[in-house]
């Protein structure tokens, strides 16, 4: 139909397809490419088509998993055995870690209890498995098992045993799409644990390297340095593991020292994640509380008979 | 009629199959290495059945990889779009081409489609890609043989088991 019945006449017929469908295709293009640049459409329309979608994906992931249950399966037992000690040997040390958590978790309630705090930040969490499916080699996005019906949105942060990985940028009924904090276009603010040095770590593009420029030269910052999530900009709560400062150079101005780090977390091998449910702390000062210090009924003693507020 | 039945089932079974390949997850090392399968496929159909394959026919298929890719809606369509221009244009001489020379001629067409993506890239304002980027067309020229070789043959025995 697209096709003129002419073709076969000439070996080098002119005019086969032609031109101006050729630009009106084209304009077609490129217009919804703006339109969808600005309002991007493309996730309204993903979300809508998902019943198709998702299964596309699940099939294509389907020989990779086969693939791992292969290797799984064949891996010499003298591998295993070895696999498992050393699994042990993580457990333990996990649960000593855990157990330790508990007492600070313990004291940090009592404590929180004696300060009359208004609200105990708990960490809620959800699961979810890797959909080994990447939709662009050159952007780093994974694709998770769980998506908006599972209670997921966009904006949660996802971490791993290790630390931080990055944020859900999509949430499908059914699966989530997620920005690791390698790709280019994403940017974290973290915190130098040794120094309290605030910065901005840039996604380079490779998946074993952050980059933070701008640093000041006058700042402290070395090699083995650890990155924590500062927990400013409100999107990443404070405190996770991010990264290792691996080198530090002069940046190409010469005006601001560039440091290169890797990522805490196992960013191409993690194969369960954690998406963090809390709410980040609010951004700015903590809102001032209205029960700490005396009851207002004493300063103006118009009420004695007034409760106290209970803590 | 049945034949006709058996040759659409090629025609959109090696499509899907096109996009699952696209989709399919490979080890981080190989993943820049993935050839386009889909526009592989697209330029197979373009020579041999160019009374089905016409440039709205790749517009949509491209809008389709869009949704499926979750690139930006439209940057495939435009890509395939030009993509089969060029192959429709060109279609009388590729169909006589020894093997080899029409691996040049998609190694060409491949190399076109990656400038295409750079500039659709450029002006949505994202970083230069890898030097990475520019081998994924020297897979898809090594693929072609393999690609146009098992196509004839299927649609051979369709037409032999008529």
């Amino acid at each position: 139909m697209s096709i003129a019945r002419t073709d076969n006449a000439t070996l080098f017929a002119e005019g086969t397809v032609s031109t101006l469908r050729l630009i009106v295709y084209l304009a077609t293009a490129v217009g919804l490419m703006v339109l969808d640049h600005r309002g991007s459409y493309l996730e309204l329309l993903r979300h809508t088509g998902s019943a198709v979608v998702e299964p596309v994906y699940r099939i294509a992931a389907f020989p990779a998993d086969v693939a791992r249950a292969t290797r799984a399966a064949v891996a010499t037992q003298d591998r295993l055995a070895s696999e498992n000690r050393e699994l042990r040997e993580q457990l333990l040390l996990a649960q000593a870690r855990l157990n330790r958590l508990d007492t600070l978790v313990a004291q940090n309630a009592r404590l929180k209890g004696l300060l009359d705090a208004q609200k105990n930040l708990g960490l809620t969490v959800q699961f979810a498995h890797l959909i080994d499916v990447d939709p662009d080699p050159f952007r780093h996005r994974i694709v998770l098992d769980v998506g908006a019906n599972q209670g997921v949105g966009v904006g949660q942060p996802v971490i791993d045993a290790h630390g931080v990985m990055g944020q859900i940028v999509e949430a499908l009924p059914n699966t989530a799409v997620a920005m690791l904090i390698t790709d280019p276009t994403h940017a974290i603010p973290v915190v130098v644990e040794r120094t309290g040095l605030r910065t901005i770590a840039h996604g380079s593009g490779a998946i074993d390297r952050l980059e933070l420029p701008n640093i000041p030269m006058s700042a402290d910052v070395k090699v083995g340095d650890k990155l924590l999530t500062s927990g400013l900009g409100g999107r990443f709560p404070a405190g996770f593991p991010v990264g290792e400062i691996r080198s530090v150079k002069n940046d190409s101005s010469g005006m601001f020292n560039a440091a290169i780090a890797r990522p805490s977390a196992a960013l191409d091998r993690s194969g369960e994640v954690l998406l963090l449910r809390d709410q980040p702390q609010p951004y700015g000062p903590p809102a001032p509380s209205a029960e700490f210090g005396p009851p207002a009924a004493l300063a103006t003693s118009a009420a004695r008979d007034k409760p106290e507020p209970t803590p | 009629m049945s034949r006709s039945r058996a040759q659409g089932w090629l025609f959109g079974g090696s499509l899907a199959v096109a996009f699952v390949l696209q989709l399919m997850p490979l080890p981080l090392q190989l993943s820049p290495l993935k050839p386009y399968w889909i526009a592989l496929v697209l330029i197979y159909w373009a020579i041999e059945l160019p009374e089905r394959v016409g440039l709205g026919f790749a517009f949509l298929l491209g809008a389709a990889g869009d949704v499926l890719t979750g690139e930006l809606l439209g940057e495939q369509a435009l890509r395939l779009v030009v993509l089969t221009f060029i192959v429709l244009r060109f279609r009388a001489r590729l169909r006589f081409f020894p093997v080899w020379q029409q691996s040049v001629a998609v190694l060409g067409l491949l190399l076109n489609d990656r400038v295409v993506t750079l500039m659709v890239h450029g002006f949505s304002g994202e970083a230069m890609p890898p030097a990475a980027f520019w081998l994924a067309p020297l897979i898809g020229m090594l693929m072609w043989p393999f690609v146009f070789l098992l196509f004839d043959d299927l649609r051979t025995r369709l037409r032999a088991s008529d």
